[in-house]
């Protein structure tokens, strides 16, 4: 392999990069547009739940109760209801997604402790609303012990983020995401387009070696790698505030191999296509089982085996967990070496095949 | 093959599935000749060139290219040939300097010693004030200039060109040509495709292509020698007329109208001047005279030739 030869592919790049406009505008606009939607929009905590309350009791502590139940934030209270036939009806139309039902006998309820002193009626029809109707069946009620020394909060303790704020968790994985997405596109038509535009019969009657071409074709776009995990983190920073508990260097490692490995599954899928359309294509084909698999959207531990087994060999899988270790448990990157060594491995493949089908030949 | 010989190739066949895009076909080219390749599109040109520069894998035969066995040393003689390929290949998005420069780096060549020959180029080739400019922006001419200025960049001793003049003006073409006789008064060989019989005429040596094979080769002079009585033209008041008239004449192998006269082409046995006299006076009479072949009609000639016996039962 020639340096020069390999500089000169590099240079190249680069330079038609800096010309087109579009892409070089995608670079810093796909990860900024995402993050902010993605970080506002994917929220799966619970709150503001439109809520009726159906106070039958109407006594000091049932509206004690109820003030604190809308104190957690969990319940928008925007309904009172004066009978079950309303709560009924306001929930078929979907106008709420609970209610808050307090007996008549709520006192007594309360001082015998015999049957539940408050109903907590929940739309079935959306597993998320469960999910927050078992937070809420943990709200403390201590009978006649006094409602204020039991502060209301139904919020679940959780280590790694105590104010249960999604961004903190999603942040991390866009990070992930927006590199997947970006670099695999951009390595994939790199070589498409060369033979799309004619450039490769030139090249191939040129001695530049099928390493120098595939290695060339990568470096420059690590680089921009870098550029967009930075302007992720900042943005991540600056707006959501996720905190990176670890060490900034050892995040950049991470993402430098997790790009690498990004880019050489990009070159393979331009080895495999005749066209710029079916090298897009292939992409995304790549993109939805690293969404749906890599522990991004759903828990990694609660997938059947044979998802995870496939999950494994995904590159967005293993930086996922370096990601998350790194930035919001503080962990060193040498516990989590398995998966820098899985991207590695991952590289290596990847890169070992696109350079074998890199065939100096039209046919 | 020796040291004077640049190409030698012997039996070479390229099928793409069914379809037998060069047929057995032999060749010898000589250092320093201009040699040409006529023939229509799909003839096999651009498939025989790409074999002959290693791009593609023949499907038989034997290749010698520069003392090189080919495909199987193909990178080797990479170093030594240029490659002008039929559409525009250098990029577009690149400056013609940059397009240089590149091409210089992936040829390996020295910083100290790839500068002096850009300059060099860019002088020769008229390109100085295009310096700058994007490649996909300049003229078709300019296009011409910068492809072949990238193709010798690396001095080779071999070129190839195929169809170079194809999308550019006559008065190009023209300076295009002399650029290419510079090229072969200073050693090196070239192998240029055309289907232009202008461009065919300048050749040193020629081939005439059709269907994956070769019907008729040597110099111009020789191919022209080959057709003696056989071009006729015929000046009369109604061409069309006369023309659908001797189109089934035995004996005539192609008419051609040229302005308001006819070029008859025959096949060369027999009294073919009276027998077209005779045809023609039933439609209302004209004049035949003697005229001098040209590589039209040698092109006419040898490929109506070969289709001839391909019609043959085997």
């Amino acid at each position: 392999m020639s340096l020069r030869r390999l500089g000169s592919i590099v240079v190249k790049e680069l330079r038609q990069l800096r010309r087109d406009r579009l892409t070089f505008a995608m670079i810093i606009g796909i990860p900024t547009m995402q993050l902010i939607l993605f970080g506002y929009a994917i929220n799966l905590d619970v709150r503001n739940l439109e809520t009726a309350v159906l106070d039958q009791a109407d006594t000091a502590r049932s509206r004690e109760l109820v003030a604190g139940l809308a104190a957690t934030g969990v319940m928008h209270i925007g309904h009172v209801a004066s009978s079950p036939q309303e709560v009924e009806a306001l929930m078929r139309a979907g106008e709420i997604s609970a209610a808050v039902v307090l007996p008549p006998d709520f006192e007594t309820r309360l001082e015998r402790r015999d049957r539940p002193a408050i109903q907590i009626v929940v739309d079935g029809s959306e597993q998320v609303i469960q999910a927050a109707a078992r937070q809420l069946a943990a709200f403390p009620v201590r009978g006649n012990q006094g409602w204020t020394d039991a502060t209301a909060s139904v919020e679940v303790v959780n280590f790694y983020n105590p104010e249960r704020r999604a961004a903190v968790n999603t942040v991390p994985g866009l990070v992930g995401m927006i590199l997947t997405m970006t670099m695999v596109l951009f390595t994939a038509i790199a070589l498409v387009r060369e033979r799309e535009r004619g450039n490769l019969e030139m090249l191939i009657a040129t001695p530049v070696s099928p390493w120098e071409l595939t290695v060339g074709k990568i470096v420059p776009f690590i680089g921009i790698g870098l550029v967009q995990t930075t302007v992720v983190l900042v943005l991540g920073d600056v707006l959501f505030d996720v905190p990176l508990r670890g060490s900034l260097a050892e995040l950049y490692l991470a993402a430098l191999v997790f790009i690498t490995a990004n880019l050489s599954l990009g070159i393979l899928i331009s080895t495999l296509t005749k066209t710029q359309f079916q090298a897009m294509q292939m992409s995304f084909f790549t993109f939805l089982p690293q969404i749906l698999l890599s522990g991004f959207m759903f828990p990694f531990a609660g997938m059947p085996k044979p998802a995870q087994y496939v999950a494994e060999a995904l590159p967005l899988t293993h930086f996922l967990r370096l990601v998350r270790g790194i930035m919001l448990r503080g962990a060193d990157i040498t516990e989590l070496w398995p998966s820098l060594m899985a991207l590695g491995i991952f590289i290596a493949i990847m890169l070992t095949i696109a350079v074998s089908r890199v065939r100096k030949r039209l046919d | 093959m020796n040291d004077e010989t640049a190409i030698h190739a012997t039996g070479l066949t390229k099928r793409f599935g069914h379809v037998v895009a060069v047929d057995h076909l032999d060749l010898t080219v000589r250092r320093r000749e201009v040699y040409g390749f006529l023939g229509p599109n799909g003839s096999g040109k651009s498939t025989t060139i790409r074999m002959l520069c290693g791009l593609l894998n023949p499907t038989s035969g034997d290749i010698d290219v520069l003392g090189h066995s080919i495909p199987r040393d193909a990178e080797a003689l990479k170093l030594h040939i240029g490659y002008m390929t039929q559409r525009f290949s250098l990029y577009e998005d690149l400056t013609v300097d940059e397009n240089l420069s590149f091409l210089a780096s992936v040829h390996d060549m020295p910083r100290a010693k790839a500068r002096p020959r850009i300059e060099e180029l860019i002088e020769r080739f008229w390109l100085g004030s295009q310096r700058k400019q994007l490649a996909g922006t300049l003229s078709g001419g300019q296009k011409q200039r910068l492809a072949l200025a990238g193709t010798v960049l690396h001095k080779p001793d071999l070129l190839f060109l195929d169809e170079p003049t194809s999308a550019v003006d006559p008065q190009s073409r023209r300076e295009f040509w002399e650029s290419l006789f510079e090229l072969a008064d200073e050693g090196t060989t070239l192998l240029v495709s055309t289907h232009y019989m202008d461009e065919a005429e300048r050749c040193t040596r020629l081939a005439i292509l059709d269907r994956g094979r070769i019907v008729a080769d040597g110099t111009p002079q020789h191919l022209l020698a080959s057709l003696p009585g056989r071009t006729w033209l015929v000046t009369t008041s109604e061409p069309r007329r006369a023309q659908r008239a001797l189109h089934d004449l035995p004996g005539v192998i192609a008419v051609a109208q040229i302005g308001t006269s006819l070029r008859v082409l025959g096949s060369g046995d027999g009294d073919l001047k009276q027998r077209l006299e005779a045809r023609l006076r039933e439609t209302g009479g004209a004049t035949v005279e003697p005229t001098a072949p040209n590589l039209e009609d040698v092109f006419v000639a040898a490929t109506v030739k070969s289709r001839g016996d391909a019609r043959e039962p085997a």
